[in-house]
């Protein structure tokens, strides 16, 4: 049975700060922010671009490319696309790029604590 | 009642296969939750399954919880009377879990233990905190549980097909009603108290599954029905709606374009905007949707877990373009209209339409129609149930142990609390939905969505991401965000002045728009930011220590 009744404190409040000022987790910040805020803005962008021309630009929207399949289904298919896209460049780049960074910083963590045995719940 | 509900022998065998096959899943899914009670012994067992489950496992639980009847019947239906912009509203679900995937799941996994409150009152004074996130959870849960159960109600006299005038185990329509809402709410509060988050996550998981199974089964007659030529689909619903090509553009439901009245119009597209906005930046807010990632043991787990959520939510939204245009073509809108205005029982009346043509006549259709609709109920009893969960888990865990006791309870009582809270919750929603059936509340999910966007998401990403935010902030953005939202729904068109509001005698109406988070998200994150600029409280000592285990996970619970 999984328990963690006991909050687990990794490290003294102190260390926080100080592991909060490293070069190393700076860096891991920068990565994680450096993708996340970027392509929120792109995904919102787009999406926002989306409802502002089905709202205004029905014209366009109702174009006809092939047969009966208008611009409009073809740009909602597209946020499916993307919507997709990203989930999966994200995954990856997470997998890749963050993990290792924020693993090793909380095995540090964890290993300074001594004594203080953390239960993972 | 349609000539698509043929003979009365008919009607009375998918009436009987219906009930089979719902009581079937009753049994099976109270089986695995007295199963999970044993399993169920500390407060992270009842509160977070004992963080137990796997990346996949959680994705279909948070389809499970997600899909909600007003997503299956709902945009269904929306897609068979009006087309186009039925898509419009399943992008807008979808497109939403972006910003949970990206901004919320893995930090709040990290930060938090049982609630979206762990997060919200990290670093600040517990009681004020999650006070407000207890008022804003327990009100978002409750209006979106109202929309599900009456919601509950008037389908299962549809789809049990209780005509007026006609009697069902000696019950009319109407006590009908009253009997599947008191059911409904019965078995929710039996998951929740009995199962905790282990019984109600396989309750979403085994729910998530028939839905897809459904799901793809229809789609898939449709598609057969019209040789797998999707063109040939869309022009034949759009031929039968009688609206022509205007079917396959947006325009026909939201952003109406009103001759000679620009006021109007305007006001459309504005309600346009606004519905979009709630829509995508909603989802994260939900506190039943958020308390889902406690489930998995590692922020990569409940990163796995979105990424499958966002898979399997879009894969079943973009299967609803099928059905939805399935239905305007092999059902037509007059039939759909004839059983029910708002076109809820399109999805299954296209199942009996499909039954009827693939599945050997009159008893295919009343077989389909009957897995259908037993689908339908599961839906919305897996929904209901993580809402009651979500409610009670704030109510025990952030009001009663950090507010009323301080955090001296021990984990026994809190979780006595959470079952015994569970209880009362679901009671008020029995009484709340009996009394609220004859009303017209379709529109508490689109205002749960704004709440929660409007609420709960610039306190969560302040907290997350803003050094400087402070208690007072948390407070401001909370109550800021919950209170606009209401109050300008209640003073909207969905509440008063028009004949299709929830009181059409009545009229105190004066914001034109039905949607109110265009105004209420920015009031929302303006106040958050006013709440902390005027407060001189700043701790960055607990900053740093919310950041690091954040973004490391050091000392994730």
């Amino acid at each position: 049975m999984t328990t963690d009744a006991e909050a687990p404190a990794a490290a003294a409040p102190d260390r926080y700060v100080e592991v909060q000022r490293s070069e190393e987790f700076a860096a891991l910040r920068r990565a994680l922010r450096g993708f996340v805020f970027p392509m929120t803005v792109a995904f919102f962008v787009w999406y926002a671009l989306y409802v502002l021309l089905s709202a205004y630009a029905r014209g366009f929207m109702g174009t006809e490319l092939v047969g009966n399949i208008n611009v409009a289904l073809v740009f909602g298919l597209l946020q499916f696309v993307s919507t997709f896209l990203i989930a999966w460049l994200y995954a990856r780049y997470a997998d890749r790029r963050l993990d290792p960074l924020a693993e090793r910083i909380r095995a540090e963590l964890e290993e300074v604590s001594t004594g203080e045995h953390t239960v993972r719940g | 009642m349609s000539t698509l509900f043929a003979a009365e022998a008919v009607d009375s065998t998918a009436r009987t296969l219906t009930i089979v096959l719902f009581l079937t899943f009753v049994v099976v899914t109270l089986g695995i939750t007295f199963w999970a009670s044993r399993q169920t012994k500390t407060a992270t067992d009842f509160y977070a399954g004992g963080r137990s489950f796997s990346g996949f496992q959680n994705g279909m639980a948070i389809g499970g919880d997600y899909m909600s009847a007003a997503s299956f019947l709902g945009i269904a239906g929306l897609i068979a009377l009006y087309g186009y912009d039925g898509f419009l509203y399943s992008i807008g679900f979808l497109v939403a879990w972006l910003v949970a995937l990206l901004l919320v799941a893995e930090l709040l996994r990290n930060s938090g233990r049982y609630t979206m409150a762990d997060v919200l009152a990290f670093r600040m004074r517990q009681r004020p905190v999650r006070t407000a996130a207890a008022v804003s959870t327990i009100t978002v849960s409750i209006f979106y549980l109202l929309a599900q159960m009456v919601g509950a109600g008037a389908l299962v006299a549809l789809l049990l097909g209780i005509k007026p005038g006609v009697t069902f185990l000696g019950m009319d329509a109407d006590t009908a009603k009253v009997a599947t809402i008191v059911l409904v709410g019965a078995l929710m509060i039996i998951y929740v108290t009995v199962g905790g988050m282990k019984g109600t996550t396989y309750v979403q998981i085994v729910k998530a599954f028939l839905l897809m199974i459904g799901t793809i089964l229809m789609s898939v007659l449709v598609l057969a029905a019209y040789k797998f030529n999707l063109s040939a689909l869309f022009s034949d619903a759009a031929e039968a709606s009688g609206k022509g090509q205007a079917f396959l553009e947006p325009g026909l439901r939201y952003g109406v374009e009103v001759a000679g009245d620009p006021t109007k119009t305007l006001y459309n597209k504005l309600d346009l905007l606004s519905l979009g906005a709630a829509l995508v930046l909603g989802t994260a807010g939900l506190p039943h949707i958020l308390i889902r990632f406690y489930t998995v043991p590692t922020a990569k787990a409940a990163r796995k877990s979105v990424v499958w959520a966002i898979g399997i939510i879009g894969s079943f939204y973009l299967l609803t373009l099928a059905l939805g245009f399935g239905a305007a073509a092999l059902v037509g809108q007059e039939a759909i209209k004839a059983q029910d205005a708002a076109g809820n029982t399109a999805a299954p009346q296209l199942a009996q339409a499909l039954g009827v043509r693939f599945l050997g006549g009159e008893l295919g259709g009343a077989t389909l129609l009957a897995v259908i609709a037993a689908v339908a109920f599961a839906t919305i009893l897996a929904v209901v149930a993580g809402l009651t969960l979500a409610s009670s888990s704030s109510l025990a865990h952030d009001f009663y142990a950090n507010v009323i006791r301080n955090g001296e309870a021990s984990e026994q009582q809190e979780v006595k609390v959470a079952r015994i809270a569970a209880f009362v919750i679901g009671a008020v929603a029995i009484l709340l939905s009996i009394f609220a059936q004859s009303l017209n509340v379709a529109f508490l999910v689109a205002l749960a969505f704004a709440v929660a966007a409007s609420g709960n998401l610039p306190a969560i990403l302040y907290s997350l991401f803003w050094k400087r935010f402070n208690t007072s902030g948390a407070v401001w953005a909370i109550y800021g965000g919950l209170i606009s939202a209401v109050l300008l729904v209640f003073f909207s068109p969905v509440v008063s002045g028009v004949p299709t509001s929830m009181f059409p005698d009545a009229d105190w109406q004066w914001f034109p728009l039905n949607n109110p988070g265009l105004i209420s998200i920015p009031i929302g994150f303006l106040c958050g930011w006013l709440g902390t600029v005027i407060s001189k409280e700043r701790d960055d000592t607990k900053y740093a220590e919310l950041e690091v285990r954040a973004l490391t996970g050091a000392g994730a619970h």
